[in-house]
C-alpha cells in the first residue's frame, strides 16, 4: 500500500488531498476480493492505470487553470501588458548581448582543436600591444620554425589581393598565400579536390573558397582543373574549401602558395608573412610563449643590426581582436546583466503590489473552500503563462536585435559576419525570469496572505511588505543612473572622436579602386598612361573639382609604413623612425582636402627623367627639421635622394582614435623599378559637386574604357569611410542608449506604482488627517518627500557604482575623465526629473482625497 | 492602479450551463450518473453500483472514478454531500456525491441522444 500512495504522488498535490484516502481505500478493497496469486495481476492493473491517469488529470486542472488565467489576466490588462513588456525587455536584451559576446569572445572557433591553434608574429621586446604587432621576415620565420620545439606545426603566410578575370565581371578579391603546411595544420579537409602538397608544382595552383565558387563559378562541381586568371596569371583551381571554412580572415576568398626564394630570406627587415601553428600535445600557451621569446633574444644577440629591438607578438588565434571590441561587449554584456536586474526588481515590484491587491480575492476563495494548493497552483499557472507570453515576446526582440550588432563582431577574427541568435543563452534568460516570476509572485500570496485574511477587511499590505517594495525601487533608481551614466560617457566619448580632424575634407568625394595587376603594368610607363588617360577624362566629367590616385587612402590603408634617412641624423633602428608614405598622382591633394601649407603639389612635370622630389607632411617636418626651412631639404628613400619641394597638413593615417606616423607623398610616375605592386597608386579620389551615383557610373564607364578588364572595387564615399571610423562605437552606444532609457523609465514606472499604491491604500488615513485640519498641501508633500526620498536612496549607490565602471572602461572613453562632470549632472538631473514626474501623479491624487467618500466607505 | 477591493466568484462554472453542450457524456460519467440517481454514494459504493447495474460488465477503476468526479464537480453534474446517518466510523470520513440538477438534465439528454442512435440502428438493421 505504501507502493500505491507513493505512485499517486504523481496526482496533483490538490487532487491527492482530495481522493488519496478513498483511492487507497478502494484498492486495498479490491485486493481483498480476489485470490492472493491473483492480486499480482489487480496490482500490474492499478499502477498502469495510475501513470496513464494521473497526467490527465493535471491536463484536466491545467485547462482549467488556463482558462481561469485568461479570465484574470484580461480583466487586469494594464498589469498583464506591463508584466509581458518587462519580461521582454529583460529576456530580450540579455539574450541579445549575450548571444553577441558568446559568439565572439567565448564560441571556439570552427577548428578542430580550435585551442591549440596560435599566431607569431613580431612585437616588441618589451611585449605589449595586441595580435599582430608587426609581420615577420621570413628570414625570422624559418629560423623561429628550425628552432623551436613547442609546435606540433608551423607554417607561414600573406596577405594580398588580386584582380581576378574570368567567370563573371572582373573582381578584385583578397587572396591568402600560405605555406604547405598552413591547410593540414588548421585541420580542415576541402570540399572538393586537395590542398597544397610540397612538391607537387603548385606554384600556380589555387584553393578556392565555398563562396567564391557560388558566386563566380555558380557552384559547378566542374571546376576542379579549371584555369583562372590572377593578376593576368594562369592558375588551376586544384580544390575548394567547405562554406564555414574562413582564414585567416572571413574576407579570403582564395589561398595560393605561399613559397620562399633566395631573396626573399636575404634581409631580415623584410617582413610581410605571418605564422600560424599548432601547440604540440601537452605544451601550454605560456611554455611556447617562453620558448619563442628566449629564441628571439638569441636572434637579437646573432643579428644586433635588425634583430636587436625586435621580439615576438605571440596570440591564441581567438584572441586576435582589439581589446575595445572585447571591451565593448563586456560592457554591453554588463549593462544587460543591470538590465536584467532591474527587470527582476520592477517585476517584483509588480507581483508583490498585485498579490497585496489580490489577498482579499485569495482570503474569500479561501473561505468559500478552495485547497491552498489548488490557488497556488492557480497562481503559478497565471505567473508562467505571463513569463511564457513575455519571454516569447523577448526572443522576437532579441531576432530583430542580433543582427544588428554585426559592427561588434571584430573583422580580424574568422568567423562569420552576422551572429546568431544562441539558443542556450535564450533558455537561460527565460529560467531565469520564469523562476523570478513564480517565485516572487507565488511566495509573497503563499506567505503572508495565508488566505485567512478575510479579517482584514479592505485594509490590506503590512510595513514590511512595504519596505521591501521601497528597497527594489531603490535598487531600480541605482541600476538607471548607472545606465544612464555609463551611456552618457560613451557619448561623450564618441562626440569627441567624431570632432577629431582627420585632416581631410569627407564631404563631397567619392573613391574607387582600380588596382593594377603586374605583368601587364609591370612597365612604369604604362601605369602612368593608365592614370594620365583615366584622369584626364575623369577631370573633365562635369562638376569634378579634382581628381588623384593614391597607393592607399587614410583610414583604410594604415600601413605603407618606410623608414627614411635624413643627412646628418642617425639612420639607426629604422623602426622607430618609420614614416607612412604614399606614392600619388597631382591633384591628389585637392581631391582629398589636404591643406598645402608651403611650397607645391606633385605635379605632371615630377617625370622620372625630372629631379626626384618629395612632399611631406607638417609633423614630418617637426620631426626632423624643427624650426627650420623644410624646402629644399633633402631625403634619402630606398637609397634615392629626394628634394622636399611641399609641405601638407597632417591626416590621421591610422585613424581617428589613434597616433600616426608623419607622411611622406612621393610622385607617383617616380617609383623605383622593381617595387612590389601593392605600393602602386590605386585609390582613385573625385571631388566633385555633383551626384555621387552619376559620378561612380561615369567614371566606372572611363575606367572600362581604358582597360576592359580592370576590376573596380571599394566604391564609396570620403564620409562613409570617416562614419566606418565611429561605427562599432555608435552601435555599442545605441544598445546601451536603448537599455538606459528603458531602464529610467522602468525605474519611473517603479517609483510611480508603489506611491500610486501606497496613496490608495493610505486613502482612509490621508482622509481622516484632511478631516482633522491638515493642509491638502503637506499631505501632497508628505507623499512627494517619500518619492524623492527613494530617489535620493538610489541615486548615490547609482552615481558610485558608475564611476567605478567608467575608470573600468576607461580604453574606450577616448580621454573623457571616468568622473566627467557634465555626464554625471544631466544623470542624475534627468533621474531625479523623472522620479519627479513619476510621484506627482500620486502626490496630486493624495491632494485630491475627499475625506468625507473615504470615511463614508468605512 | 490595482484594484484592491473586488471579490470574484471563485472558478466554478455557472450551473444554469445547457446540459447539452456537454454531450456527448464520457462513458464513466454516464456511468457514475446512473449510480447517483437512487441516492448519495461514496466513491467505493459507486464503484459497485456500477458493476452491479451491468452485472459485472463495467469495472471502473480507482484512478478513473476519481478523476471523473474531479471533472463532475468542477462541471456542476454532482456535488459533494455530508451523509444524512453514517452507518459507521469508516463511512463517516467518506466523501458522499449527490447528482444535482444539471447532473440529472446531462444524464437525461445523454439517454435521449443514446436512444435517438438505438432507433437509427435499429432502423438499419444493425440491431
Amino acid at each position: 500500500m505504501r507502493v500505491y500512495r507513493w505512485l499517486l504522488h504523481l496526482y496533483p498535490a490538490a487532487f491527492r488531498a482530495d481522493y488519496a484516502d478513498e483511492m487507497v481505500a478502494i484498492v486495498r478493497m479490491r485486493l481483498g476480493e480476489v485470490s492472493r496469486p491473483a492480486r499480482i495481476v489487480v496490482w500490474i492493473a492499478v499502477i498502469v492505470e495510475v501513470i496513464v491517469n494521473a497526467p490527465s488529470v493535471h491536463w484536466d486542472m491545467l485547462k482549467q487553470d488556463l482558462r481561469y488565467t485568461f479570465r484574470s489576466l484580461l480583466r487586469s490588462r494594464g498589469f498583464a501588458a506591463t508584466v509581458i513588456l518587462v519580461i521582454a525587455l529583460g529576456v530580450g536584451a540579455n539574450t541579445a548581448a549575450f548571444s553577441v559576446a558568446d559568439f565572439v569572445l567565448l564560441r571556439p572557433l570552427a577548428f578542430p582543436d580550435p585551442d591549440s591553434l596560435v599566431r607569431i608574429c613580431e612585437g616588441p621586446r618589451t611585449g605589449g600591444g595586441w595580435g599582430c604587432n608587426n609581420q615577420l621576415s621570413p628570414a625570422n620565420y624559418r629560423d623561429l620554425k628550425a628552432m623551436s620545439r613547442s609546435f606540433a606545426a608551423l607554417g607561414a603566410f600573406a596577405s594580398d589581393a588580386v584582380n581576378l578575370v574570368g567567370g563573371g565581371e572582373p573582381r578584385r578579391i583578397a587572396v591568402t598565400p600560405v605555406t604547405p603546411e598552413v591547410m593540414p595544420l588548421l585541420g580542415v579537409s576541402p570540399l572538393l579536390g586537395r590542398v597544397f602538397v610540397p612538391g607537387a608544382g603548385d606554384a600556380n595552383a589555387a584553393v578556392i573558397s565555398y563562396g567564391l565558387w557560388q558566386s563566380q563559378f555558380a557552384g559547378n562541381a566542374a571546376i576542379l582543373g579549371n584555369t583562372i586568371n590572377l593578376n593576368g596569371l594562369p592558375y588551376t583551381v586544384i580544390g575548394v574549401m567547405p562554406a564555414q571554412f574562413s582564414f585567416p580572415i572571413r574576407d579570403v576568398q582564395l589561398w595560393t602558395l605561399l613559397t620562399f626564394r633566395e631573396q626573399d630570406l636575404a634581409n631580415r627587415n623584410n617582413s610581410y608573412i605571418e605564422a600560424v601553428g599548432r601547440l604540440q600535445p601537452g605544451v601550454t600557451f605560456e611554455q611556447a610563449r617562453a620558448e619563442l621569446v628566449t629564441l628571439a633574444d638569441q636572434l637579437a644577440r646573432e643579428y644586433p643590426d635588425t634583430n636587436e629591438d625586435t621580439g615576438v607578438s605571440f596570440f591564441r588565434m581567438r584572441d586576435n581582436m582589439s581589446p575595445r571590441f572585447r571591451l565593448m561587449l563586456l560592457s554591453l554584456v554588463g549593462a544587460s546583466v543591470s538590465l536584467l536586474l532591474l527587470t527582476c526588481a520592477n517585476l517584483a515590484n509588480l507581483l508583490l503590489a498585485r498579490a497585496a491587491a489580490r489577498k482579499r480575492e485569495m482570503a474569500v476563495r479561501a473561505a468559500l473552500g478552495a485547497a491552498k494548493h489548488r490557488l497556488a497552483r492557480q497562481l503559478a499557472t497565471e505567473h508562467v503563462v505571463l513569463a511564457l507570453v513575455g519571454g516569447a515576446v523577448g526572443v522576437v526582440l532579441a531576432m530583430l536585435v542580433v543582427p544588428l550588432f554585426s559592427t561588434l563582431v571584430p573583422p580580424t577574427l574568422p568567423i562569420a559576419a552576422r551572429p546568431e541568435l544562441d539558443w542556450r543563452v535564450l533558455a537561460l534568460a527565460g529560467m531565469f525570469t520564469c523562476l523570478t516570476a513564480l517565485g516572487l509572485g507565488l511566495w509573497p500570496t503563499l506567505r503572508d496572505a495565508g488566505f485567512s485574511a478575510l479579517r482584514e477587511g479592505a485594509r490590506a499590505g503590512g510595513g514590511q511588505k512595504q519596505r521591501i517594495r521601497a528597497v527594489l525601487v531603490t535598487v531600480e533608481v541605482t541600476i538607471s543612473v548607472l545606465l544612464l551614466i555609463t551611456s552618457g560617457l560613451l557619448i561623450r566619448a564618441v562626440w569627441r572622436v567624431q570632432s577629431v580632424p582627420p585632416g581631410f575634407v569627407a564631404e563631397h568625394a567619392i573613391t574607387l579602386r582600380t588596382a593594377l595587376s603586374r605583368p601587364e603594368y609591370a612597365s612604369p610607363l604604362r601605369r602612368t598612361e593608365y592614370f594620365r588617360r583615366v584622369l584626364g577624362e575623369v577631370r573633365r566629367l562635369p562638376g569634378v573639382q579634382a581628381a588623384g590616385f593614391t597607393s592607399g587612402l587614410p583610414v583604410v590603408v594604415t600601413g605603407l609604413v618606410t623608414g627614411v634617412e635624413i643627412a646628418g641624423q642617425d639612420a639607426r633602428s629604422q623602426r622607430n623612425n618609420a614614416v607612412s608614405h604614399r606614392w600619388i598622382t597631382p591633384q591628389y591633394f585637392q581631391a582629398m582636402g589636404i591643406q598645402l601649407r608651403r611650397g607645391r603639389d606633385v605635379e605632371d612635370r615630377d617625370t622620372r627623367d625630372a629631379a626626384w622630389v618629395a612632399v611631406v607632411s607638417q609633423s614630418f617636418v617637426d620631426r626632423y627639421w624643427p624650426g627650420e626651412e623644410p624646402i629644399g631639404k633633402t631625403l634619402r628613400h630606398r637609397g634615392q635622394l629626394r628634394t622636399v619641394v611641399g609641405v601638407v597638413g597632417d591626416v590621421r593615417v591610422r585613424g581617428l582614435e589613434r597616433t600616426s606616423e608623419p607622411q611622406l607623398y612621393l610622385p607617383a610616375e617616380q617609383i623605383p623599378d622593381g617595387f612590389p605592386a601593392n605600393f602602386d597608386p590605386k585609390d582613385l579620389v573625385v571631388r566633385h559637386s555633383g551626384q555621387d551615383e552619376a559620378l561612380v557610373a561615369a567614371v566606372r564607364k572611363i575606367v572600362r574604357s581604358v582597360d576592359p578588364n580592370q576590376p573596380i572595387s571599394d566604391v564609396r564615399t570620403l564620409q562613409d569611410i570617416l562614419a566606418g571610423e565611429t561605427a562599432t562605437r555608435s552601435a555599442q552606444l545605441q544598445v546601451l542608449a536603448v537599455l538606459a532609457t528603458v531602464a529610467v523609465l522602468l525605474a519611473a514606472i517603479g517609483i510611480y506604482g508603489l506611491l500610486a499604491y501606497t496613496v490608495s491604500q493610505r486613502a482612509q488615513e490621508i482622509g481622516v488627517r484632511l478631516a482633522l485640519g491638515a493642509k491638502p498641501a503637506t499631505v501632497g508633500r508628505m507623499i512627494f518627500g517619500d518619492g524623492m526620498r527613494l530617489a535620493l536612496l538610489g541615486i548615490v549607490p547609482g552615481v558610485l557604482a558608475a564611476y567605478a565602471a567608467g575608470r573600468a572602461m576607461n580604453a574606450l572613453l577616448f580621454g573623457i575623465a571616468p568622473s566627467d562632470p557634465p555626464t554625471f549632472v544631466v544623470a542624475v538631473g534627468v533621474t531625479l526629473l523623472i522620479t519627479f514626474l513619476g510621484s506627482l501623479i500620486p502626490a496630486l491624487r493624495a491632494v485630491r482625497v475627499s475625506p468625507m467618500s473615504v470615511l463614508r466607505a468605512e | 492602479v490595482f484594484p484592491s477591493n473586488y471579490v470574484h466568484n471563485g472558478y466554478t462554472r455557472a450551473v444554469n450551463k445547457d446540459a447539452e453542450s456537454l454531450l456527448p457524456l464520457p462513458a464513466a460519467t454516464f456511468h457514475i450518473l446512473v449510480a447517483l440517481t437512487g441516492e448519495d454514494r461514496h466513491g467505493y459504493a459507486i464503484l459497485k453500483e456500477v458493476s452491479a447495474q451491468t452485472d459485472g460488465s463495467v469495472k471502473l477503476s480507482a484512478a478513473t472514478l476519481y478523476r471523473s468526479i474531479e471533472r463532475m464537480l468542477e462541471q456542476g453534474l454532482i456535488r459533494e454531500v455530508t451523509p444524512r446517518a453514517p452507518r459507521n466510523s469508516e463511512d463517516e470520513r467518506r466523501r458522499y456525491y449527490r447528482i444535482t440538477a444539471l447532473g440529472r438534465a446531462a444524464a437525461m439528454a445523454e439517454a435521449r441522444r443514446l436512444t435517438r442512435l438505438l432507433v437509427l440502428a435499429r432502423a438499419s438493421g444493425l440491431a
